[in-house]
């Protein structure tokens, strides 16, 4: 029956792309080394212990970071599209990656201000992180508060535009008393970068994704009924003001962490959303999360592959590739109107 | 199915209703009274800003009267939870779905929620539901398609299969019939209509279509700035309420058509 199907196909196929392109991308990087060796690193020693390196402390690392980035800015963004009802919305467009990344200014900046022995202490990658969450959190709430005022879709952008000045107003002050080496570190983070991840960040980065994926998922049912809008969804008995508070922390979590660990990143969150709906022709939320996970982490390792420039020395910021990506999707489903439904 | 016309599926006690707004009360209506069976179609009619809304807004519990109580099975709607009062009550609001992108079959079975698991996963009793709402309200060939899709009259009823897959004791429509022709206003009613005798639910609506309404509604609840009047519509006529509905300057109820006419 088509209107219960499954989607084993598309499922299936999107996961096969999904390791092809693992693959390709621990295959290219600025060092040559062939796929071969590259295979039997995977799986045990081989003799060029720097190739053995490169792979296992590099590019396995950078691989799963974009897996973990790619799908959780894929689904903070199906959250917000839903939570709000706006085909717009995302993390980045509503300036929850700019509150995260004036959670993490605060961090890297003001712990340059408030003195040497404690920034040692604070520039820890959790503070980072819980500022970070806390920082999305926090815009969150402001944004949420200020759409239940106005309902108009194009204010609400807006308003996270506005956001967005905020957070580089701020930022900018912070800089304005802040040492040369620590902006430097800031605005090399503001590039974003998928790459330099010790594996034990990516155990932080993991373990707070995971909180926010489970938070994601337990909301399944509660995004579901919200699709008919909140008078209907309460009139379902759904405790809308619990729903959105989970959906929030969810959302914070993932951008949260995203932006701590990678930067932050545009447009994935919003357009990865729009490109599984192009794919599997549903609203359910049992379907499109698994869905937006696996697109979004194939979508980011292509864009992190083409960052890497294959067989040059140079790396691009991973911001201004799904940038590149990103917003022309928008364009386009922009121009086709209809399909911008959500 | 035998008809137990004794006990009340709607029951309102010396209702008063409005908005407490920066302190001040702006009272809409007072003193109202009324008590709804199963199987019964009510409409609710009374001239634009009377406050036909309010009124359903304070029966659904999305606000709270000034004064005065709602049951339902005569139970209080204070002492209900949310969820068991989405297991009583349905609603179709005037306010378009949030996601034109729904499927038909997704919208309907969304009617399922309150009994659904912590997923939504739908067992072969919700199927049962939503397959039946659909066939009651005809619209089976509709749906795999997209809300976006659909005209007025079709999203209008694939709304109230969402209502009827719900399974509540009653269902209460704000304006159900707006936005539609003429065809497809009577279409809804009778549908309406059906529906209450054929699944004794209670169906309580709100509308402008006093002529239509007249027809086919066992009871009406008539709203005139004075009072809140509910009898069935011939004592209605008979009483020559409908005269009081609207100023009298522009228009008049002729008690032998039925309709309302243009004064010369």
């Amino acid at each position: 029956m088509n209107s219960t199907s499954t989607y084993k196909l598309p499922f299936i196929a999107l996961s096969i792309v999904l390791v092809a392109c693992f693959f390709v991308n621990i295959s290219f990087g600025s060092v040559f080394i062939p796929v071969k060796a590259i295979f039997k690193s995977l799986f045990g020693a081989i003799d060029n212990t720097s190739w053995q390196y490169i792979v296992h402390h590099y590019r396995l690392p950078k691989a799963f970071t974009a897996i973990l980035a790619g799908s959780g800015l894929g689904v903070s963004g199906l959250l917000m599209q839903t939570l709000f009802r706006n085909p717009l919305a995302g993390p980045y467009v509503l300036g929850i990656s700019s509150g995260a990344s004036l959670g993490v200014a605060v961090v890297i900046l003001g712990a340059g201000i408030s003195g040497s022995i404690l920034s040692t202490l604070l520039i820890s990658k959790w503070s980072l992180v819980i500022a970070a969450c806390l920082g999305s959190f926090v815009v969150l709430l402001a944004v949420l508060a200020i759409s239940n005022k106005v309902r108009d879709t194009m204010a609400i952008l807006i308003i996270g535009l506005m956001f967005g000045s905020i957070t580089t107003a701020v930022v900018g002050i912070l800089s304005y008393f802040s040492t040369a080496q620590k902006l430097q570190q800031y605005i090399f983070w503001g590039f974003g970068s998928l790459g330099n991840l010790s594996w034990y960040e990516l155990l932080i980065f993991f373990i707070v994704y995971s909180i926010g994926i489970i938070l994601s998922i337990a909301s399944i049912k509660a995004l579901d009924t919200l699709l008919l809008g909140e008078n209907y969804a309460r009139s379902l008995g759904l405790n809308i003001k619990r729903n959105r508070f989970i959906v929030i922390l969810a959302t914070s979590f993932l951008a949260g962490t995203i932006t701590a660990f990678a930067g932050p990143i545009a447009f994935i969150g919003l357009a990865i959303p729009h490109l599984t709906r192009q794919i599997f022709t549903t609203s359910n939320h049992k379907i499109l999360l698994p869905a937006v996970c696996l697109l979004g982490a194939i979508v980011m390792l292509i864009c992190d592959t083409i960052a890497q420039l294959p067989g040059s020395d140079y790396t691009l910021p991973i911001n201004a590739i799904t940038s590149l990506v990103g917003a022309p999707v928008i364009i386009w489903l922009l121009l086709r109107k209809r399909k911008m439904v959500f | 199915m035998t008809k137990t016309n004794n006990h009340s599926t709607l029951k309102t006690e010396n209702l008063s209703i409005g908005y407490v707004a920066k302190k001040q009360k702006k009272v809409i209506a007072t003193g109202i009274s009324f008590e709804l069976q199963k199987g019964q179609l009510v409409g609710l009619v009374g001239e634009n800003g009377i406050g036909k809304s309010t009124l359903l807004r304070t029966l659904t519990k999305v606000q709270k009267p000034l004064q005065g109580d709602v049951y339902i099975n005569e139970k209080n709607i204070n002492a209900l939870t949310q969820l068991e009062l989405a297991k009583t009550l349905s609603l179709v609001l005037t306010e378009p779905v949030a996601s034109k992108n729904l499927s038909v079959w997704e919208l309907v079975a969304l009617g399922r929620q309150p009994y659904t698991n912590w997923v939504g996963a739908l067992t072969p009793e919700d199927i049962k539901h939503i397959e039946k709402a659909m066939e009651l309200t005809d619209i089976k060939d509709l749906k795999n398609k997209k809300c976006y899709e659909l005209s007025d009259g079709q999203l209008q009823k694939v709304m109230i299969a969402r209502a009827l897959a719900q399974d509540t004791d009653i269902i209460i429509l704000d304006e159900p019939t707006s936005h539609l022709d003429l065809h497809h206003k009577a279409y809804i009613l009778k549908l309406l209509q059906k529906l209450a005798v054929n699944t004794q639910k209670t169906v309580l609506f709100s509308s402008h279509e006093i002529d239509l309404a007249i027809q086919l509604c066992d009871k009406l609840l008539v709203m005139t700035p004075e009072s809140v009047i509910i009898d069935t519509p011939s004592e209605l006529i008979a009483k020559g309420v409908f005269n009081r509905l609207f100023p009298e300057n522009l228009i008049e109820f002729d008690g032998k058509t039925h309709r309302f006419k243009i004064k010369n």
